[in-house]
């Protein structure tokens, strides 16, 4: 199933602070996106800057064209990703919040997602050391590293990246467990892989 | 001799005349000397530009003066394209412009009794007060309140001599460059009347009101105005409007109360004032007094030739010629303001002091826009100034990532700044001015009538930055090198395109930390990655790794002895996978033990 970002709020959660699960799960989501050739505003507050980094441009998917934005508070975060859906120029709206600020209640979550639908644009909300409180985001999903495929020329190195995506919550579809990896159509969602290019080695289930 | 000055000064062309055709080779070479001015057939053009900061191909309108007291809040309407009553502002006559000349009397006691009564400290009217710098032979007065003046006290006399005089005398230390910057302040804030001002010495300022005048009902309201305001703030002024600067500088010192000197009356008023009205040092002052010369027409009265001779290698402040020749508009001395007069500008005068500028910022940005686009423009830097009515001058400024001249966006862009504006007691006039413009066309890019996303991600780029500052909100730009925090930075993205990479030739993590941050490693072999590492507190046992990947020192930019890094790939026992590398090789001999950090996080 390849899946590209729809264009409402929705949640990622990432188990550990450190995990570059989530950022994959969205650049892969952002593939598709980006041929459109408009930039995405990535809205970063400041503890998840010095946490988690910043997003290396050699690093992301090719063509992705990126407006980074540099705030301290999580409120600012919540304006700027509001700023940014007023904006038609945008392909998508991506913002990463540590912990469990006061400003992002479910009013917040629900101006997001009401934006986010009203003009077509995904609204990507990251969260990190956060706990998956009442939120009116249409779809919350849970990540985490799953061991990469072999490197095919390199036995002991880490290949293509898979992550297990758990969507805990959803409107308008099923919940449900996968296993997520970064093709070249984009974010594809399989409940079996095989951790192998060749399907008679090992298997790694979701 | 005093008597033969008025037909002398009105003679005087003749006599030019007569000694030109007299002895036409002496006379050219004093003419070169003295650069006089070329005829007015053939005039230079570096002149004339240099003398005319306004000509007609560069129109600027400011708003017009409130007409009618009945428009309330005073809203100012915009008037296009220059105007100068005037005489004909295309052929550049140097007699066409109006200069006014404004001489604060005591200037610097006037502000140093405002500090003293703000520190309660001032004293009162009948104790004699100077002012006093430092001097070789100890300290000199520089300024005298009135009560000192009485006593006969004068300035640059010295401070033991003065005490003598008036035993209780008040000795304050003087402040000469508090005072230049105050004055600096208040130059900028007598662009309330017309665009070009300067500072003239350390008392005086001038400004050239050519065209502005009519704004405030002529030229002898205009100079009430700006006498009664400034009395109003405290300050005693003299002032005077005449062609030159030269002239309007003599007659607000030495002249008559607010006169008014026309082209043809600047010979008649200037003709009786004294010779050091012609701004020459007091030595030249002496000598031309000496010599018999004690007004300014009595040196006009002098055959040029003679004074030519006399001063022909003197300096300005030393030669009456020249100083004469600046007088009467034959050297230009054009008013040479600070900053570049703003081309686009509105302003709001308002019936009475308010403190809160949000309400008229709408009507201003409407009217602006308005202008730039009958001109053509669109503005990237536009500036909000209020005039306190305290002689204070509040701005704020916003910029934009491309040229704008949507009413709507650049209101918007104040909405977050306008509380960093100190209203102080109140303003009672705002300016908004677009201090950056460029050209904009107007074009149509889609059929359907919608905006372009250019324009719209421009915009945002404009608000997100005017609330949270140029410095947060950035796009990446890549430079030459393979130094992975050196292959990419970042710029303010207003005024920039987003870019995107060209060539990825390497595997990349995701996500870099700005500084990469030091682990603790468990050896398990010289070479190779660790076998376990501990970071922020958590142990990491790494399963799977790829590498080296080799990334030496730039020997044109780093220090000698960096040392190289050998770079990793790895994924721990929980999956994740970062980006490490060592910083150095055993026995490279630039350093001890290499330390190892992480650098980046793999997706």
């Amino acid at each position: 199933m390849v899946m590209t970002a729809d264009p409402t709020l929705s949640e990622l959660f990432s188990e550990t602070g450190v995990d570059g699960a989530v950022t994959g799960f969205v650049c892969a989501q952002l593939t598709g996106l980006a041929v459109s050739g408009k930039p995405v505003l990535w809205v970063q507050d400041r503890v998840s800057l010095r946490e988690s980094g910043r997003p290396c441009l050699a690093g992301l998917p090719p063509g992705l064209r990126i407006v980074h934005v540099q705030v301290n508070r999580a409120v600012d975060v919540l304006w700027a990703m509001e700023e940014g859906l007023h904006c038609s120029g945008l392909c998508a709206v991506l913002g990463e919040v540590w912990g469990d600020p006061p400003a992002l209640d479910f009013t917040a979550t629900k101006r997001l997602a009401i934006r986010a639908e009203a003009r077509e644009i995904p609204a990507l909300l990251i969260r990190r050391a956060a706990n998956a409180d009442l939120s009116a985001a249409r779809m919350r999903w849970r990540l985490a590293s799953l061991p990469a495929r072999t490197d095919p020329d390199d036995m002991r190195a880490p290949g293509a990246p898979l992550w297990r995506a758990d969507l805990f919550r959803a409107r308008g579809r099923t919940p449900g467990q996968w296993v997520a990896r970064h093709d070249a159509d984009g974010l594809t969602l399989s409940h079996q892989v095989h951790r192998n290019d060749s399907p008679t080695q090992g298997l790694a289930t979701a | 001799m005093t008597d033969t000055t008025a037909p002398c000064i009105l003679r005087f062309p003749d006599q030019q005349a007569a000694q030109r055709r007299a002895v036409p080779a002496d006379l050219d070479r004093a003419i070169g000397a003295l650069q006089q001015k070329p005829a007015p057939k053939t005039p230079a053009p570096a002149a004339s530009d240099s003398f005319t900061p306004i000509g007609p191909v560069r129109p600027i309108w400011r708003a017009a003066r409130a007409a009618a007291p009945s428009e309330g809040a005073g809203r100012a309407g915009v008037a296009a394209g220059a105007v100068a009553p005037h005489g004909p502002a295309t052929e550049r006559d140097a007699l066409s412009r109006r200069i006014v000349s404004l001489h604060l009397t005591d200037f610097a006691m006037a502000r140093w009794l405002r500090l003293a009564t703000a520190r309660q400290d001032a004293p009162p009217d009948d104790l004699p007060v100077v002012l006093a710098v430092e001097g070789p032979h100890g300290p000199v007065v520089t300024a005298t309140n009135r009560a000192a003046a009485l006593a006969g006290l004068h300035k640059s006399g010295r401070v033991v001599d003065m005490r003598a005089l008036c035993p209780d005398l008040r000795v304050a230390q003087a402040d000469p460059a508090g005072d230049r910057a105050a004055l600096t302040k208040l130059m900028l804030w007598t662009r309330r009347w017309c665009p070009w001002t300067a500072v003239d010495g350390p008392d005086g300022i001038v400004l050239d009101t050519t065209g502005s005048d009519h704004l405030w009902g002529g030229e002898s309201a205009l100079l009430r105005d700006i006498e009664g305001t400034l009395s109003t703030l405290g300050f005693a002024s003299t002032l005077a409007i005449a062609p030159t600067h030269g002239a309007a500088w003599a007659l607000a010192r030495y002249g008559p109360v607010r006169s008014i000197a026309t082209p043809a009356t600047l010979a008649a008023l200037t003709a009786p004032l004294p010779a050091r009205a012609l701004r020459l040092d007091a030595d030249t002052v002496l000598l031309l007094q000496r010599l018999g010369l004690k007004s300014v027409g009595d040196i006009a009265a002098v055959p040029r030739l003679s004074l030519a001779r006399r001063f022909t290698h003197a300096a300005l402040s030393q030669n009456p010629l020249a100083r004469l020749d600046q007088l009467q508009g034959r050297l230009p001395e054009p008013v040479s303001a600070s900053a570049e007069p703003p081309r686009f500008a509105v302003q709001a005068r308002l019936a009475e002091p308010v403190q809160d500028p949000v309400p008229h910022l709408p009507a201003l940005c409407a009217e602006l826009c308005a202008g730039l686009a009958a001109a053509g423009f669109g503005a990237r830097r536009v500036t909000v100034t209020i005039y306190r009515t305290d002689g204070e001058v509040s701005t704020v400024t916003a910029a934009t990532a491309r040229a704008s001249r949507d009413p709507f966006h650049l209101c918007r862009l104040f909405d977050d700044k306008i509380d960093r504006i100190d209203p102080g007691f109140g303003f009672e006039l705002i300016t908004l001015v677009a201090t950056g413009t460029e050209d904009m066309v107007q074009v149509q890019t889609r059929l359907d009538g919608q905006a372009d996303d250019g324009a719209a991600l421009a915009q945002l780029i404009d608000r997100l930055t005017a609330r949270l500052g140029p410095q947060a909100v950035r796009s990446p730009v890549t430079y030459p090198s393979h130094i992975p925090e050196r292959a990419e930075g970042w710029a303010p993205a207003i005024g920039l395109a987003p870019t995107l990479v060209k060539d990825r030739a390497a595997t990349r993590p995701l996500r870099l930390f700005d500084h990469p941050e030091e682990i603790h490693v468990l050896y398990a072999v010289p070479e190779g990655p660790p076998a376990q590492f501990v970071w922020r507190r958590v142990t990491y046992r790494i399963t799977r790794f790829a590498g080296p990947e080799r990334i030496a020192p730039e020997w044109w930019n780093d220090r000698p002895g960096t040392r190289l890094r050998d770079y990793y790939r790895i994924e721990d026992q929980s999956a994740r996978r970062f980006w490490i590398y060592r910083d150095g090789v055993w026995g490279d001999e630039r350093g001890e033990t290499p330390r190892w950090f992480v650098h980046g996080v793999f997706g």
